[in-house]
């Protein structure tokens, strides 16, 4: 016992330097490989050509500005759209899962809906509610292709995101019902408190990857012709002949999406952890 | 006295495997009826059918007097004054032991949340598991997650309590923690009725042990003579086989 802190310290010394050369490692590999993607870029044949149209400093800080508000559109879209995608995802994954008979109709209805809905290109889901709906001619139905196209991206999303709930909802293990409804509980009461807490835990991460899809494809709404950042990144790349500020609309995207992907593989990492300590019953 | 709950000719089949086949059987009140027999004997199916959990397909289940097993009654309100508990606990893992005991009292019975959580704890006290309202299942061990799981049931005030190989699923040296406070409870005078492969703890707790074979109770009667002197051919042989594997 009196010599063992002598030789803890040996061992805490030897990880630690092994950390260090595992660092070390990791970080040359990363840069040799860096070094020769850029090397062959770089040197490729079509690279002063490239650079010009890619990489034209003057024209993106030109047109940065007006991207800068095209890309704010997306955001509202983004953010008007999303909580309304929950709600609706939420509401058919729970029609599907009920077994009342009463809710027949309303169930074949929903799965209808996730079926078409997944089914469908979402660009012409766009098509489809941005020229087809002003052209039914009803006065009271509103002719703004902003939240026409936010319409579509709902339908498309809802289908996702019902599909990706049920899934939460139906890997809940039966005995848990069994274990509520023992206890007097109603089969709403059930699902509420015993259920569906434990099905949103589980998916989160899914739907986490659902968000950033949305991100992403608000911009087909520009198909319809609102302005948004890839549009008006577009506009200008025809103007200038030149691509930077396709890049630079890009980059705004990836300030999103990317904090968006590692909160999301982080939540992941920690639900596997957590399962394979059997935390997750 | 009308038993609390009473078996009359039940039948139940899962497709075409006749799993009850003609059960009789009445628990009196403060009376602990100990079901023994081989694994897929119908144990759990029995206990399950008097929780309503599933529906017999003939014959009668009363509690205290009054059919539950007509299709017109309310299940939820029968389930309501019977307490149930599994072999594999069913804590519901993303509540707290607290909230899982208090659970079933605030949500179906309207007891205030103050009561039904001074309940709680006084029951946790009372079970050695003061100190761990707080904790969510998955922190304790098995031994002390059924002993709540088991509270849980009674904190609702059941007529009957019905316990499935609720030490099955445990380590052998934590056996003991939860057959004591079931001892403690038949102390109390709850009405039981208890499935189980531990032959010391029936012979010590049971008023009566039935044993089923094949859906059916063929043998039944005070632990001291079903035990030690058991006429049927099947109730010696299942007993020599539990005994030769200890
Ligand atoms: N939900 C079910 N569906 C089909 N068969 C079942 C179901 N539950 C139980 N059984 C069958 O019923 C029989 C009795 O099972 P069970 O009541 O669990 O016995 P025990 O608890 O005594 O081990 C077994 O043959 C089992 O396979
Ligand atoms: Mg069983």
């Amino acid at each position: 016992m009196g010599a063992a802190p002598d030789r803890q310290e040996v061992r805490r010394q030897a990880r630690r330097s092994r950390a260090r050369r595992d660092r070390a490692t990791a970080s040359a590999a990363t840069l040799i490989v860096v070094a020769a993607l850029v090397l062959a870029v770089v040197l490729a044949p079509g690279w002063p050509s490239v650079r010009q149209s890619f990489l034209s400093w003057d024209d993106l800080r030109r047109a940065f500005p007006d991207i800068l508000t095209g890309f704010w559109l997306d955001v509202r879209m983004f953010l008007a759209t999303e909580p309304i995608v929950l709600v609706l995802g939420l509401t058919i994954a729970l029609v599907r899962v009920t077994r009342a008979p009463v809710l027949f109709p309303v169930r074949a209805a929903a799965i209808a809906f996730t079926d078409v809905f997944r089914g469908v290109p979402t660009i012409l889901v766009i098509f489809g509610v941005g020229f087809g709906v002003p052209a039914l001619g009803f006065s009271w139905l509103t002719n703004d292709e902003v939240i026409l196209g936010c319409t579509a991206l709902t339908l498309s999303y809802s289908a996702y995101v019902a599909e990706v709930f049920r899934a939460g909802i139906v890997s809940v293990h039966p005995s848990q019902r069994a274990g509520a409804r023992a206890l007097g509980l109603t089969a709403g009461q059930t699902t509420r408190f015993v259920v569906l807490p434990q099905a949103i835990r589980r998916v989160v991460p899914p739907l986490l990857n659902d968000f950033i899809s949305l991100q992403k494809d608000v911009a087909l709404v520009s198909i319809l012709g609102p302005v948004e950042a890839y549009r008006q990144a577009q506009i200008y790349g025809s103007e200038y002949f030149n691509y930077t500020p396709l890049l630079g609309a890009a980059a705004l995207y990836l300030c999103v999406t990317i904090p968006l992907t590692r909160i999301t593989d982080r939540l992941q990492d920690r639900q596997l952890a957590r399962r394979s300590t059997g935390g997750a019953a | 006295m009308t038993p609390v709950v009473q078996v009359v000719a039940a039948t139940k089949a899962f497709g075409a495997n006749a799993v009850l086949a003609g059960i009789d059987l009445a628990v009196a009140e403060h009376e602990a009826v100990v079901l023994i027999g081989a694994s897929g004997s119908g144990k759990s199916t029995l206990l399950r059918c008097i929780d309503l959990l599933e529906e017999i397909d003939d014959g009668d289940i009363l509690l205290d007097g009054e059919v539950i097993s007509d299709p017109a009654v309310n299940v939820d309100a029968v389930r309501r004054r019977i307490g149930m508990v599994f072999q594999q606990f069913n804590l519901f893992p993303h509540l707290d032991v607290l909230t899982n005991i208090t659970l079933a009292p605030t949500r179906v019975h309207g007891t205030p949340r103050a009561a039904a959580e001074a309940r709680a704890r006084e029951l946790l006290a009372r079970f050695g598991l003061a100190g761990r309202e707080r904790e969510y299942p998955d922190r304790l061990s098995g031994g002390q997650q059924q002993r709540v799981a088991i509270i849980r049931a009674l904190a609702t005030d059941p007529r009957v309590l019905l316990l499935d190989e609720v030490t099955s699923a445990l380590d052998p040296e934590l056996v003991g923690e939860v057959l004591d406070l079931i001892g403690e409870l038949k102390g109390d005078g709850m009405t039981m009725v208890i499935a189980t492969h531990e032959m010391a703890f029936a012979r010590e707790v049971a008023d009566e042990i039935c044993f089923l074979h094949q859906g059916a109770i063929i043998e039944s009667g005070q632990p001291s003579t079903l035990l030690d002197d058991p006429k049927a051919e099947e109730t010696r042989r299942f007993l020599q086989r539990i005994h030769s594997k200890r």
